[in-house]
């Protein structure tokens, strides 16, 4: 373990915290010590964790920051979701779910890769606000989208459904603003833990290569970057496509956790997309492991705050501003340094105790 | 390295039990409405949204279960055991619905009356499905509802039926010869019942001159809508949404010169009652609806004066299809003879099978039935406004 370096140790740690999580979680399941609310949001927070996990690697180490994630999230759950219900009956379960997983990661890709072309040519408040854009664009574009399947193939309409003009034995596979029902359920929270690792792998390793580095060095000074003769926009395609395609892979697992899918503002708007950059922002720009611990609290948080009633929201609203100020404010941070209540020293205060024992 | 990774791991099992402890304590449930004593009760769950952009309907159906729960309990309950209620928000969002419902499968629900939105109600009645607990939805009107689900069943009447109905009613009563519609597209209900409506237009042979959508986020100007459906001529407009959006576009209409023949659907139930609404614009209006607050029978008068003291509002269909909605479970609860000993997936088979023979005369019609699809008996009935209130036209 000494002889790895310091961020393949750091990744080795986060990974083996998420699999003692995930005993943890499976052990109390099955021993029925889990509330069901619990259990019922085990997928969605890696859902969440995921594209959180996209998100990072787009604001943290490419540096830009985007607010349509959730748009991207949104393509790869419709897309594998679509893909799902229409070969419901005709292939079997996992090989179904394996394809409706790349399908879905791919789709979110693309969406990533053609929508960063224009969009990388833009930097800082432009290309956020774009983002935004693309974000809506992508919702409202499903909320008109009317697809159906019968004995002669596939019909498409963007009006309604009643120009689809489907045969009578046709299914509706997406209904506009109704969206798609009855997605096969079969995300668990295995397979969700086994993504969210895999997503991690890919990320560090991705930043620690040789395209990562030039990624960071264009963040860090794009000017410098070109004159050493990087291609920046090549970089930054390959950044943003990877981020996108992790957000896909979080929108497929959260597709297959609900039996009715529809594209609203609070699950795939803007609303969603600044939640995760919130997510992002909260557990520390650049720093995946700290998304993930982000994403687990607020996403449990209004949830525990049920108790509450209504007053949750603004509960939620003075939890989130309290957070953001301890972690964030120079202040705060200061009275922390001061008074030994910063994360090192805490955790340097345990390494302590320990020695002592 | 080892102590590091020591002090991590135990921090990973300090977030754990946090999150377990949480859960498990979260029986103590929430809302003021919630009875914890420890005696046996039918325990009742409701879900719908009560922030958030639909919270009124929300609002309504959690205060009109209250009120049938309290005078339910004041007559000695249901077989001689009380009802405890348990109201959990959703935000009309499918995922928090079915985070609520998973709260209020922790807390002990045996039956579920919700949710309200359809969205979020088809998501919620596939966990009903598999876990096997009874649910009735007041005023989730899309059949995806319903499909596919036995132990799901609708108090509303359905999405198909009001926009068949209206295409019928409008064609056999000569109301308009070109029509006009304006929906929500990004709505599932409005879309819904904008779908059947187009279906049986073209059937019955109705003239649509002009179907205008609009979403969610831009739902207070209809100006473009209503100057397309004007320029094409429609002398009848069919506008399936929301009432809070319908007193925007009579007042939009009224402003630009344009008056033709309104017809809403339930949706528009609640006009009369929004600020800052002219009322006179809503004269003539068609709308459908299965219940009118100012109706003259005892059932209605003694409702709306309930809800009217106790919440300071007038309640609109969807708080009586709620208010039913209680009945309805009592009476199929006391036919079946069971008591909350049961376990839910006895409750629900029994309902299931009892449902189906309940007669019931509640606020929202005479003589409901339900058929082993879930679907109400119930027709809706057209209503004109005439001098501030509802007047049936038959």
């Amino acid at each position: 373990m000494k002889n790895l370096n310091k961020s393949t140790q750091k990744l080795i740690i986060s990974i083996l915290v998420i699999v003692v999580l995930y005993i943890v979680m499976a052990v109390m399941e099955s021993t029925g010590n889990l509330s069901s609310l619990m259990s019922g949001l085990l997928v969605p927070v890696c859902a969440y964790s995921l594209v959180a996990i996209g998100l990072n690697l787009c604001v943290g180490y490419l540096g830009e920051l985007s607010l349509g994630h959730a748009g991207f999230m949104c393509v790869g759950a419709f897309t594998s979701a679509f893909f799902s219900k229409a070969y419901a009956n005709t292939i079997p379960d996992v090989p179904r779910f394996i394809l409706a997983l790349l399908i879905g990661t791919f789709f979110a890709a693309l969406f990533g890769f053609l929508i960063a072309i224009p969009v990388l040519r833009l930097s800082g408040d432009y290309l956020a606000i774009v983002t935004l854009a693309f974000g809506e664009i992508i919702k409202n574009v499903i909320n008109v989208l009317y697809v159906g399947i019968d004995s002669n193939g596939l019909h498409v309409s963007m009006k309604d459904m009643m120009s689809l003009g489907l045969e009578p034995d046709g299914t509706l596979l997406v209904n506009g603003a109704q969206g798609i029902t009855g997605t096969p359920r079969q995300a668990t929270f295995l397979i969700g833990v086994l993504l969210v690792i895999f997503a991690l792998v890919v990320t560090f390793n991705f930043v620690n290569s040789r395209t990562g580095r030039a990624v960071k060095a264009i963040r860090d000074n794009q000017i410098a970057a070109e004159t050493v003769g990087l291609p920046i926009t090549k970089y930054k395609l390959i950044a943003f496509t990877i981020s996108a395609a992790i957000a896909g892979v979080g929108g497929v697992l959260y597709a297959h956790n609900i039996n009715s899918l529809t594209a609203t503002t609070n699950n795939f708007g803007y609303n969603m997309s600044i939640m995760i950059l919130v997510y992002v922002v909260l557990g520390g720009i650049g720093n995946f492991s700290g998304s993930l611990i982000a994403t687990v609290v607020l996403t449990m948080l209004p949830e525990m705050l049920r108790g509450l009633s209504n007053y949750r929201m603004l509960i939620y609203s003075i939890v989130l501003i309290a957070l953001m100020l301890f972690n964030w404010a120079p202040d705060i941070l200061k009275f922390r340094a001061d008074h030994g209540l910063t994360s090192k020293t805490i955790l340097g205060k345990i390494k302590k105790t320990k020695e002592v024992q | 390295m080892k102590r590091k990774m020591l002090s991590l791991g135990l921090c990973a099992m300090m977030t754990a039990s946090l999150l377990v402890g949480c859960g498990s304590g979260n029986t103590e449930g929430s809302a003021e409405n919630v009875e914890t004593s420890g005696e046996l009760t039918w325990r009742i769950g409701g879900i719908g949204p009560t922030t958030g952009g639909a919270a009124q309907y929300g609002q309504g159906v959690m205060n009109a279960i209250q009120i049938a729960v309290d005078e339910v309990n004041a007559a000695g309950g249901i077989n001689g055991y009380q009802i405890s209620f348990n109201f959990q928000d959703d935000e009309a969002d499918p995922q928090k619905s079915v985070n609520a419902y998973n709260t209020l499968k922790d807390w002990g629900m045996q039956i579920l009356e919700g949710t309200v939105t359809s969205g979020a109600c088809a998501a919620v009645s596939a966990e009903t499905y598999n876990d096997r607990i009874f649910q009735i939805t007041p005023s989730a009107s899309s059949t995806s509802v319903i499909e596919g689900n036995d132990n799901t069943f609708q108090i509303c009447f359905s999405d198909p039926n009001q926009g068949t109905v209206s295409a019928d009613y409008i064609a056999e009563n000569g109301l308009g010869t070109k029509i006009g519609v304006i929906y929500d597209s990004s709505d599932p209900y409005s879309s819904g019942v904008y779908q059947n409506f187009a279906t049986e237009a073209a059937n019955v042979g109705l003239d649509v001159v002009a179907t205008e959508a609009f979403t969610s986020d831009s739902k207070t100007d209809f100006t473009t809508q209503l100057q397309k459906c004007k320029d094409a001529g429609a002398d009848l407009l069919f506008l399936p949404f929301y009432y809070t959006e319908g007193s925007i576009v009579l007042t939009q209409a009224n402003k630009m010169g344009y008056a033709p023949t309104m017809f809403g659907v339930d949706g528009f139930d609640g006009l009369l009652g929004v600020e800052n609404f002219d009322v006179s614009l809503a004269e003539g209006v068609y709308l459908l609806t299965p219940f009118a607050a100012d109706a003259d029978d005892e059932a209605t008068k003694k409702f709306v004066a309930t809800y009217e003291e106790s919440y300071k509002d007038t309640p609109n269909q969807f708080a009586a299809d709620a208010y039913d909605g209680v009945y309805i479970i009592k009476e199929a609860l006391e036919a079946a003879n069971l008591t909350p000993e049961a376990s839910n997936e006895e409750i629900c088979d029994a309902l299931i099978s009892e449902i189906q023979n309940v007669n019931y005369n509640g606020l929202t019609g005479e003589g409901m039935t339900w058929n082993d699809k879930g679907e109400v008996s119930k027709d809706p009935k057209a209503v004109v406004i005439k001098d501030g209130g509802y007047v049936s036209v038959q």
